[in-house]
């Protein structure tokens, strides 16, 4: 019937008459049927977003207005960002973000099983040190570490070591260990949600199998733990690469404490501090973009396709751009 | 000949509601033995008793002659410890309603993995024999593809090649097929029955009831805990003397 029907219809017909059955390919054999044609629509106009389009870039209009009026001295920017001594601060906020990043990374996962753990000591131990670190600022921490020569003026390890506590507890040591230890209460908690995240199927299967609980933990359960451990991990490094920032209470060299040295001698503060600000962002930038690759690379075995790389999103864009109409059939496949 | 698997008035307790009320059972060697009955009758808890998933509360429970979970000098029992537990798990394979194939591993990778990590075995061996028992259960071109990518009944039959792979005596198969679509619930049995026709030792529990009565060579019915009846799957299928099995399969039937 609809066979028919399509097959009387006009070549003209710019919209089919309601209530025919769309027609598709297989309709009848023999049959030469018409595709209903395209929907050309009048698109709604959307006057609210022009307004409001309007209003923020009357907004960004001023400010960059302002900023050209601005007292700076723009040459001063570009001649300090890549003064050597920017640099070794930049780099020098690198080193103890990765190295404290790291350790709280490890000290983080001991945590987190020792607070999972069925022994009430380990797990105890572990809830007071994730209340104690969480629930201090971290410039008091960091002042404690570098002041800690105050209280202990030698650092005895028994037999082992043995030495002036103001020797041992440089700028870089408090820095790290007030940032490191800090980052390991934070890494704990995000630790433990990953680990009770993974389906506990999968530790029966690999106890069934007749494997240990340390196996069970490093070969199944953390490579899956990974996967919801990533993302806020990610988020935490950027948080702890601008956190430290603060180090320079306890005399580290790091960007922002050598871009204010610089723009303090000479005068152009404002200037340095826009330099630090450019570096963070550079950092951080370049750390998103990690982040974003790490966690595809943990995403694989949990979805049937991986989602497209940023650059593959902007090249199916280019070629779908402007191809705003309804996707024809043979295009849902 | 000692029996693979036999319970001495095992007993299991979940806090205050009890589970298993005293199974008294047999298991010979190359048995395919069928645990049926209606949910919450504590078949599979039974099941996961049998490999020390589940801790038992009383009574005794031995796999080859060895006592499961316990060590027994005089008339104490000495807990096993991790390792102790582990090494008497690697005999019994165990396939799970949902599988619970490992995600992170392609399909060969969650085969060799055991034998890599528990038996030691290089990994070259242990990749070759993965493929030769994908190969059996069908599946030899899936052996590259992470569980994602396969149907439910393909990532069962992988389950049942990864349970393989450690040799087991002894294979606890856990309601294997209810998880699954349908069609394909056939070619998971199919792989069990070939399995059952080389000898090996099951304990399956299961509604499908007609691979009971095809494969099987003895049947429980168990129901609240205790075990209602039990005989050769044929007669109890077909003959069942108790009203609540009778009830039972007058729905499953």
């Amino acid at each position: 019937m609809t066979a028919d029907r399509a097959g009387q219809a006009e070549p003209e017909d710019a919209s089919p008459s309601p209530g025919t059955p769309s027609p598709s390919k297989n309709t009848g054999p023999g049959k030469t049927t018409v595709p209903p044609a395209e929907i050309r629509a009048i698109p709604v106009r959307h006057y609210g977003r022009y307004l409001a389009a309007l209003v923020v870039l009357a907004l960004v209009v001023l400010f960059v207005n302002a900023l050209a009026s601005a007292d700076l001295q723009w040459s001063a920017l570009g001649e300090f960002l890549f003064d050597d001594q920017v640099l070794e601060g930049a780099k020098n906020t690198l080193l103890v973000s990765i190295l404290a990043m790291a350790m709280g990374l490890v000290l983080g996962i001991v945590l987190a099983v020792m607070r999972m753990s069925k022994n009430p000591v380990t797990s105890s131990v572990a809830w007071g040190y994730i209340w104690f670190f969480r629930g201090t600022p971290v410039y008091v921490q960091l002042l404690l570490w570098f002041n800690l020569g105050l209280i202990f003026p030698v650092l005895n390890l028994g037999p082992i070591y043995k030495n002036e506590m103001t020797d041992v507890m440089t700028p870089f040591m408090a820095a790290l260990l007030g940032l490191g230890l800090n980052e390991a209460a934070y890494m704990a908690e995000i630790c433990r949600a990953g680990i009770q995240s993974v389906d506990e199927g999968q530790t029966e299967a690999s106890q069934a199998l007749g494997m240990t609980s340390a196996q069970n933990m490093r070969r199944i359960v953390l490579p899956q733990a990974m996967k919801v451990i990533v993302p806020p991990t990610g988020n935490e490094f950027i948080n702890l690469l601008k956190t430290s920032s603060l180090c320079a209470v306890v005399m580290f060299e790091e960007l922002l404490r050598k871009a204010q040295n610089i723009g303090n001698t000479s005068g152009s503060v404002v200037e340095l501090l826009l330099v630090a600000t450019v570096w963070y962002l550079a950092i951080t930038t370049v750390f998103s973009i990690g982040q974003y690759y790490l966690e595809r690379r943990y995403a694989r075995g949990t979805s049937r396709q991986l989602p497209d790389t940023p650059w593959q999103k902007v090249r199916r864009n280019l070629f779908t751009w402007h191809d705003r109409r309804p996707a024809r059939e043979g295009e849902h496949a | 000949m000692t029996p693979m698997v036999r319970a001495e008035q095992v007993h299991k307790s979940f806090g205050p509601v009890e589970v298993l009320k005293g199974i008294d059972l047999q298991v010979a060697p190359e048995e395919v033995f069928c645990l049926v009955g209606p949910s919450g009758s504590g078949k599979s808890t039974f099941l996961r008793c049998i490999n020390h998933l589940e801790e038992i509360n009383a009574g005794r429970l031995y796999v080859d002659g060895t006592l499961v979970g316990y060590r027994q000098q005089g008339e104490k029992l000495y807990e096993l410890r991790d390792r102790e537990v582990a090494a008497q798990r690697r005999d019994i394979g165990m396939v799970f309603q949902r599988f619970n194939l490992f995600p992170h591993m392609t399909a060969a990778g969650n085969v060799m993995e055991a034998p890599v990590r528990v038996k030691k075995e290089s990994k070259s061996a242990a990749r070759e024999r993965a493929v030769t028992l994908l190969d059996r259960v069908g599946l030899g071109d899936k052996r590259d593809s992470y569980p994602a990518q396969l149907s439910g009944g393909q990532q069962q039959r992988v389950a049942i090649a990864r349970a393989l792979a450690m040799e087991p005596k002894l294979m606890l198969f856990d309601e294997p097929t209810s998880a699954l679509d349908p069609e394909l619930v056939g070619e998971v049995l199919d792989v069990m029955r070939d399995l059952a026709s080389e000898g090996m030792t099951m304990i399956v529990v299961t509604h499908e009831m007609g691979f009971a009565r095809e494969v099987g060579d003895s049947l429980v019915f168990m129901d609240d805990g205790v075990v209602v009846e039990s005989g050769h799957p044929r007669e109890v299928l077909g003959n069942p003397q108790h009203e609540r099995t009778r009830s039972f399969l007058s729905k499953v039937l």
